[in-house]
Order: structure tokens, then sequence, then C-alpha cells
């Protein structure tokens, strides 16, 4: 067990260095440098600019140096003393302004991950255990809908409905009145309100995807044997279903959490970015146009630290619930 | 005929039907018999006969798409009260508090007839607990003791066990625990041993025989193989297509067969010695009809050496008893009467 957790952690440190190096890697393919950017701006506005200025802004930044010093600096003071350098278009630090972002991110991913969860286990064993029901037709179709509805398209008329209906602003956490208000139930309300268009959209897909799947998953195991022989032991049928199929058919929805908890994170910034909401989706879009290099490969750097961290999480849940995996 | 036996139970004219969008195909009609205290009947017929079906009724337990269309499942408590099994219906608490406690079942899947995400323990105690009102550690220890009962080693750490860690046999052990936890006077077992090599076979059956005589339960067995049938049973029920045809003491049945189709099946199985004596092993020819396609009449006439056309084409034959010995045959009455 220890071994097995020793290994797996071994494994995700490894991953983690790898992944670091690509994202270095990525933002440095990317053609010119920031000292051009910056030069052309310059000129744009009129300055006259020499090569030696770019030079000098170049020998400033360390963009002459060649690329595995660049990479061995960043990395090293990340570790070492949790510091992700300046972003150069902010003129602040990188940790300071993606922590500001992060957690609409963060919320955005992690409600939306819930919501798919909460809502297609339960509509899942329904539909499983009313199959071919009207409620199990209905909930086919509206999946069919779910799924074949690209997001951009189902923000656009959230969106839309929301202003018009609501007449809630989307953007942000809170409305000004809760925004530094200490926690209540009306301020959880306004959170709630306000996550709700950008998780309906980043969510939808998946939540169709996760309910047949539940479905097909308690199906199957509706049909074992073991669950005749539970009913033949006088189980009534709901605690057999919730004990039994559902119990089992939770295991291969688990064992896909990695990979959902990837689609949130890294689609949470694009929906961010669709919908204008001050999360890091247009951070992030804007530090690779300008080439604001520790910027944007800092950020490539957590999404992909995030989703290690979470297929970890999500294969020690499945150990924890399926006792047929063995741990060698 | 009112016999004086001390029954567990008894199953009048009951018959089970297919139900299809716009008919109900008859699967099993019109079947009767009994089971006293302490008494095993085997329920022998080919594959397809409607053994399952009749077992499976018996606790409620028919798919959806099945039905019980007729008859009576009476249950005989110690005390002298009788519950109508069919009265009951296939839902609600009232056949839920029968399942498991006055009825036990086993299967022909020792392999999946236990969840493989919780422990045998667990899956056990759990009638107990769900029948008696007794608390967890209760019906662990009363789990551990059948465990012991049924010859698992080390009962106490098996309780902890996952089915996957134990072999078929030892499986077919623990659900054979399973199903008698709450003391049934009845336990249905449906081909407990086919899925098992021939060793652990005869463990098992010695194992049922011993707990059959220590606990006093009936048993209805349910098996194609007759050898079985001489070992274990007191009496033998026939079943063709949906029917039963001839039915009796294991002795009488043995003996003195009747019915065409209960003679073909003992010719069919081979005897020591019949590889000296060069006799043949005879299976029966044809199959079993299809269950959409049932010959009117006597269902096995199209298959019957000794079928009297048209006779036995147009009506079902008549039943004739001799004593305990049942048989539906035109030729029951010179028979039984010889
Ligand atoms: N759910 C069902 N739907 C339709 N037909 C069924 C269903 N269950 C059983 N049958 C049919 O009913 C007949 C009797 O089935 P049953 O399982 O009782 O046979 P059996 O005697 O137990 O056979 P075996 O020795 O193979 O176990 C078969 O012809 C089978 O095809
Ligand atoms: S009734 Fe006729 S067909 Fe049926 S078993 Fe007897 S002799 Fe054969
Ligand atoms: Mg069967």
């Amino acid at each position: 067990m220890i071994t097995f957790f020793a290994r797996r952690f071994a494994y995700m440190v490894i991953t983690l260095l790898l992944v670091s190096v690509v994202s270095f890697a990525i933002v440095q393919s990317a053609p010119g440098d920031y000292a051009e950017i910056y030069a052309a701006r310059k000129a744009n506005a009129g300055a006259i600019i020499s090569q030696a200025e770019i030079e000098n802004v170049r020998r400033q930044l360390g963009l002459d140096k060649p690329w595995h010093i660049q990479y061995g600096r960043w990395i090293g003071n990340i570790v070492l003393h949790n510091d992700w350098g300046m972003s150069w278009e902010w003129k602040r630090p990188v940790g300071e302004v993606i922590w500001e972002r992060m957690p609409l991110t963060l919320a955005i991913a992690f409600s939306t991950l819930i919501f798919m969860y909460v809502v297609s286990i339960p509509v899942g064993i329904y539909s499983a255990v009313h199959r071919y029901s009207i409620g199990d037709h209905t909930v086919s179709l509206l999946g069919y809908i779910g799924l074949a509805t690209p997001n951009f398209l189902l923000a656009l008329v959230l969106m839309y409905l929301s202003q018009r209906y609501f007449g809630q602003s989307v953007g942000g956490l809170f409305s000004p009145a809760y925004e530094n208000a200490p926690w209540s139930w009306g301020k959880f309300k306004d959170l709630l309100a306000h996550l709700a268009v950008p998780v309906i959209v980043l969510g939808t897909g998946g939540t169709a995807f996760l309910i047949r799947a539940m479905r097909a998953a308690v199906l199957d195991e509706l049909n074992k044997m073991y669950v005749l022989s539970a009913k033949a032991s006088g189980l009534s049928p709901l605690k057999l279903l919730i004990r039994y199929p559902v119990r089992m058919a939770l295991n291969p929805i688990a064992a896909t959490l990695g990979w959902r908890l990837t689609y949130v994170i890294s689609g949470a910034p694009i929906v961010g970015f669709v919908l204008a909401l001050p999360d890091t989706g247009p951070l992030f879009l804007h530090s690779l146009l300008n080439q604001d290099m520790l910027l944007a490969g800092a950020m490539i750097f957590i999404y992909c630290a995030l989703t290690i961290i979470g297929t970890l999480l999500s294969d020690l849940l499945l150990v924890a619930l399926d006792p047929r995996i063995k741990l060698e | 005929m009112a016999e004086a036996r001390d029954n567990v139970l008894d199953v009048e004219t009951l018959s089970i039907a297919l139900r299809q969008d716009d008919a109900t195909v008859p699967i099993v009609e019109d079947i009767s018999f009994s089971l006293a205290r302490g008494e095993v009947l085997a329920l022998v017929g080919e594959s397809g006969s409607g053994k399952s079906l009749t077992a499976l009724s018996l606790m409620q337990l028919l798919s959806k798409e099945l039905a019980i269309t007729k008859g009576r499942i009476l249950l005989h408590a110690a005390d002298g009260g009788v519950t109508d099994i069919v009265g009951l219906g296939a839902n609600g608490r009232a056949i839920e508090a029968i399942r498991g406690r006055r009825m036990g079942m086993i299967f022909q899947e020792p392999m999946s007839s236990f969840s493989p995400i919780h422990t045998i323990g667990a899956q056990i105690a759990e009638v107990a607990m769900i029948h008696e009102k007794v608390t967890r550690e209760e019906a662990r220890r009363r789990a551990a003791e059948l465990l012991a009962k049924v010859g698992i080693p080390d009962p106490v750490r098996a309780l902890d066990r996952y089915p996957q860690e134990f072999s078929g046999g030892m499986r077919q052990r623990a659900m054979i625990a399973r199903a008698l936890i709450c003391g049934p006077g009845l336990l249905i077992a449906d081909e407990p041993t086919t899925a098992l090599d021939v060793t652990i076979q005869s463990q098992i059956l010695d194992l049922m025989r011993k707990l059959k005589n220590e606990l006093g339960m009936a048993i209805l067995f349910i098996t194609h193989d007759l050898g079985i049938v001489a070992q274990m049973a007191d009496r033998v029920a026939i079943m063709y297509s949906g029917r039963i045809v001839e039915s009796g003491p294991v002795r009488d049945i043995f003996r003195r067969p009747v019915h065409p189709y209960t003679r073909a099946l003992l010719e069919a199985v081979p005897r020591l010695g019949d590889i000296d004596r060069h006799r043949k092993i005879r299976p029966i020819a044809g199959s079993i009809p299809n269950i959409f396609d049932v010959p009117q009449g006597c269902r096995f006439h199209p298959r019957c050496p000794a079928a009297q056309l048209p006779r036995c084409a147009e009506a079902p034959p008549p039943r004739y008893d001799a004593g305990r010995h049942h048989v539906s045959c035109i030729h029951g009455a010179e028979e039984l009467g010889r």
C-alpha cells in the first residue's frame, strides 16, 4: 500500500517535471520574443527604437541565453523560492497576477465537475431502472441535444437569456453588494447564480455523456446474477439497487474522473474567455498573444499540474472503491 | 386425496407465461407438486423444460416479462399458518419477508452469485440483518457460525475476504451459508453443482445432505443429472416442455419408469458395465419443442416411441395415480396397474 502510494507519487513528480519542460518549450517555440513585441509597440507609438535597445531589453530579460539556461533559472526559482518571475506585460509578479484570477477558474471547474456528477448519477440510475419509459426517452433526447450543441452557442443563448429574463449580469463570482460581505445564505445564492451560466455551458456535454455511461453501467449490473441472488435473500428493491448495482456502476464512473477533471480545467478558461469572465481565460490568451512568456508558461504548467494531480486522486479513489484492483 | 403429510410447500396447478405485446405465451402449465418437511424433491428435465422458471416463481423472482398466470403456491409455517405466495404478488414487504427467511435459494453460478466488491461476510450477515433486526456484530457472529457449518476453514477471517479469493466450491458453500442463515424451511437449489468439477460436486452434495439432516429443511433440487437424483432425492418429478409428466418416490421411478420420456431419460444414462456389455447409450432423438410452437395433445408425441396417433396428438393425456406415483400418459393405467 505505502509503496504503491510512494511510487505513484514519484511518477507524479517526474511527470510534473517533464510537463514543465514541455510548457517552457511550447512557449519558447513561438516565433519572435517579447523584446520584438516591445519594439513593435514602441514603433507603433511613433518612437524610434534601435537594434541596440532591443538587444538591451533582451539581455535584461535573459532572452539572449540558451533556452536550457532560461529553463533552469525559471524552474529553479519556482521550486526553491515559489518565485514565478515577473510578467513583462503586467509589470507585476506572475504569481500575483495568476492568483487574482485563478479562484474563479477553479470555482467554475469544480462547480462544473460537481454539477456533472450530481446531475448525471441520479438521472442515469433513473433511466436505467425505468428503461424505455417516457422518462428514459426524454432523458435520451435531451442528452443527444446536449451532446450536439456547441458550447459557444450554448454560451450565447444562456447569456442572452440570463440578461433578458433574470437581469443577471454574467461575470465575476459575486454581485457588487456581496463582493466584500461575510458569508451568508444570500451570498451563497448569489455565487450559485453567477456560476450557473458558465457551469451549464461547460458541463452540459459532459453531463449528457456521463448520464449515458451511468445508465449503461447500471443496466449492465442489473442483469448480473448477484442481483438476483441478493433479491432472493430478501433485500428491498431500493436498498438492493443502491447497495449493489449502483455501487458497482460508480467504479467505471469514478475511473473517468481524471479526464473529466482535465476537461473542466482546460475548458474553464475557454468558457471564461467566451463569456468574458475575469478568470484566467482572457489572461492566458493575452499572455500568449503578447509573448508574455513567464506568465504563459506558468499558466500552462499550472493547468497541467492540476490535471496530473486530479488524475492521481481519481486513481486513488478507484483503488479505494474497488477491492478487485490489486496493489502489487 | 388428502395425504397425511406435514408439508412445507404445496404447488397447485401453477402456470407461468411470457407476456408479449399482443399475446401471452404459456411456458409452464398446470404443474403441481408438494414437499414435506425435511424431504428432498428433485426436479429433472432437459434444458428449456421450465425448471428454473418454476424455481424462480416460488419466490416471485420471475423477470418482468414473465408472470404467474394461474395456480397457488402454499407455504406452510411451522405453527400451521399458510401463505399463498401467488397472492402476495412480486413486490412489497410481504414477499421480501419470505425471501431469504422462509425460503433460501442457491444458483448454478457460484462465480457470479456474490458481488465482487463486497466481502463474503457482509453479504451473508446482511441477510440476518434484514430479516431479524440483529446488530452487525451479532449478524457477523452468525455468519461466521454458518461458514463454519458449511465447512469453510478459518470462518472468522473468511468473513473479510472477497468472493474472488474463494474457489468455486468455496463460493458455493458460502452461498449455502447465505441461503440458510435465517433457518428457512425450504431450500431451492437450481443446479447447484453443475458448474463445479466432479470431486467438488460430490463434496457439495455431501454437505447438503448433512445440513438437511442437521437443520431439517426441505430441498427442491433442480438438476438434469439422474445420478445426483439417485444420491440426493426422496422423490423426483420429471418435467418435459413445461409440464410434469411423471413423479413419485425415486425408487419407484427408477425401478418402474412408466412415461416414455422418463424411460428414455433413464436409458440415456450410462451405467457401470455398459462398456463390457456393449450397451449403446441412447440419447433421446429430437429436441424439446420451442415455447412458441408446442405440439398439440401430448407434448412429447413427436419424439415418443410409444405414441398412438392420432390419439396422442389430439388431447393432453390423462393423469394416472398409483399411490404416490403419478404419470401423465395414455399408457399410465395399464403400466401402473401391472
Ligand atoms: N425471460 C424469458 N423470456 C422469454 N423466454 C424465457 C425467459 N426465461 C425463460 N424462457 C424460456 O422458458 C423456457 C424454460 O426456461 P427455464 O430457464 O426454466 O429452463 P430450464 O429447465 O431451467 O433449463 P436449463 O436446464 O437450461 O436451466 C425456455 O424455453 C426458455 O427459453
Ligand atoms: S401420451 Fe402418447 S405421446 Fe405422450 S408419452 Fe404417452 S404414449 Fe407418448
Ligand atoms: Mg435452469
